[in-house]
């Protein structure tokens, strides 16, 4: 069953997060923040950049090793995302068909460089997402975002919406499995009746809030959602992050690959 | 100590959609009691405990938690008097890790953070839950959920504490801790059940509720082997009264 499927491979990026390896003990600000620069410094480059792009991976494949992810897991929800990039991209080289250079005989068209472009930025993106997610507990992620100064109500609907995507997961489950059991070939398993079942599954969400809501009254709440997470800033997310825009710096403003190239041509000489 | 006094007068409550669930109810719990609130499915156990700090305002009729009416207004005391303990366990447990979810209510105390991390510190010693306190919820077995939910409600030192269907769910060595732990809460407290043996365990005292009103009043020993009375409110004789 698909939906039990899905059920548990969102189960196993949360579990992913609680690792003990060097990157999940972080601090998750920096994280935080060095995500956001990698993400920002992938996106800055002109769009028919493609060997540039090309060293940035160096990023999560170190996450990857150090943080014990397995590639296998986030390849595939790279995957799973990819349409949307495809999309956007698979156009351009019947659009934009300028030869910008022969290889081997055949010509290069602009569109097809700039759709390579596009897929290279979009996998370091959405893996560098992933793996943020994957080496920090989302609940560190919402707080970093709190002390980087997002809104306490945006915090607080995050942080409500880890909770319970996995009670409302469990309640969809539930109620599919029960349909399931007496549905029988396509009957019961149509449209109606999976409208009805959206509409049981809102009305049990409602209820739910509202216990939820005495819960949190019967505990004294306010309006404001009280936190004692004391994270210190180590030595070594500061090396961390030093290091990260160093990297950065270096891989957007020199030729990287070039430079290994001339030094690779240097040593055959 | 007066402040400890539960006083139910002529409660009526009707639900927005026209359900009378309390008519008129009736009782006084001195401090120290512990009292079993027993009834079929749907006879109002739930609504009333809801009552016991201010989820729910009754329709006509007082309630008064030590020495104050319940109303809108005096509501915010009267939730640091009582404790309710929801009988799911995952409306309880709305943060996202444990240690956060038992520091809710005392931090919205206003306490300090060494205090703060003392209260939880206790409260999840007290049910023996000290290595699940970074945990997220979801993690958690369902026995496990339910004793976090009570450390999340004893860390905030109610004086008086409400349960709701609090053994169900729970696998008999969970159960008998729990019992052991209800006992070693002196102050006052009120269980809604269908465990009846739980409640002849643990309370000296019972009420039976029917359709919302009060059926009987009195020593458990003695409402619990009522075969008569249990049975006209879809209970039956405790186990343990059963084999004798």
């Amino acid at each position: 069953m698909t939906f039990d499927a899905q059920y548990f491979d969102i189960g196993r990026l949360d579990r992913l997060s609680y690792r003990d390896t060097f990157v999940h003990h972080l601090d998750p600000r920096v994280k935080v923040i060095a995500t956001m620069l990698f993400l920002f410094t992938v996106i800055s480059f002109p769009k028919y950049e493609v060997v540039a792009l090309v060293p940035f991976f160096l990023f999560p494949v170190l996450l990857m090793t150090l943080g014990e992810i397995p590639v296998r897991f986030i390849l595939r929800k790279v995957l799973l995302v990819s349409p949307f990039a495809i999309l956007i991209g698979v156009f351009n080289p019947f659009l934009d068909t300028g030869t910008v250079a022969i290889i081997a005989g055949i010509p290069i068209s602009a569109g097809s460089l700039s759709f390579l472009s596009i897929l290279l930025k979009f996998t370091l993106t959405i893996s560098a997402a992933l793996l943020l997610i994957a080496t920090t507990s989302f609940p560190g992620v919402c707080h970093a975002l709190r002390r980087l100064g997002l809104p306490s109500l945006f915090v607080s609907q995050l942080l409500f919406l880890y909770r319970y995507i996995f009670v409302l997961m469990e309640e969809a489950m539930r109620i599919t499995r029960a349909r399931d059991m007496r549905s029988f070939g396509t009957r019961g398993a149509g449209i109606k009746v999976f409208v009805r079942l959206i509409g049981t599954l809102f009305v049990r969400t409602v209820d739910r809030a509202e216990r939820i809501y005495y819960a949190m009254l019967s505990r004294g709440f306010q309006g404001d959602i009280p936190s004692l997470r004391r994270a210190r800033i180590a030595v070594t997310d500061l090396a961390y992050l030093t290091a990260m825009v160093m990297f950065l710096a270096v891989f957007r403003f020199y030729r990287v690959t070039e430079g290994i190239g001339c030094l690779a041509q240097g040593l055959l000489r | 100590m007066s402040h400890h006094i539960i006083e139910f007068k002529d409660v009526f409550f009707r639900y927005p959609d026209g359900t009378e669930a309390l008519r008129g109810i009736n009782f006084r719990i001195t401090h120290g009691e512990s009292v079993g609130i027993v009834g079929a499915n749907g006879s109002g156990k739930s609504t009333l405990l809801q009552h016991m700090n201010g989820c729910l305002l009754p329709t006509s009729g007082t309630v008064t938690i030590g020495d104050l009416p319940l109303t809108r207004k005096t509501r915010q005391e009267i939730r640091r008097k009582v404790g309710i303990i929801f009988q799911n366990p995952d409306d309880q447990l709305f943060m996202p890790t444990v240690f956060d979810d038992v520091a809710f209510g005392p931090l919205n105390l206003g306490m300090d953070e060494a205090c703060v991390r003392e209260r939880v510190h206790r409260a999840l010693g007290m049910v023996h839950g000290l290595d699940l306190r970074d945990k997220p919820p979801h993690h958690l077995s369902g026995g496990q959920k339910s004793s976090v939910a009570i450390a999340s409600v004893i860390a905030m030192e109610p004086d008086i504490l409400a349960l709701d269907e609090p053994a169900a769910n729970l696998d008999p060595k969970s159960r008998r801790s729990l019992i052991a732990f209800l006992k070693t809460f002196t102050h006052s407290k009120m269980i809604a059940s269908h465990d009846l043996d739980l409640i002849l365990d643990v309370c000296e005292r019972c009420i039976v509720i029917g359709d919302g009103s009060v059926v009987a009043d009195g020593p458990s020993a003695k409402i619990l082997s009522n075969r008569t009375l249990l049975e006209e409110n879809n209970l039956e004789l405790p186990l343990s009264l059963q084999r004798c």
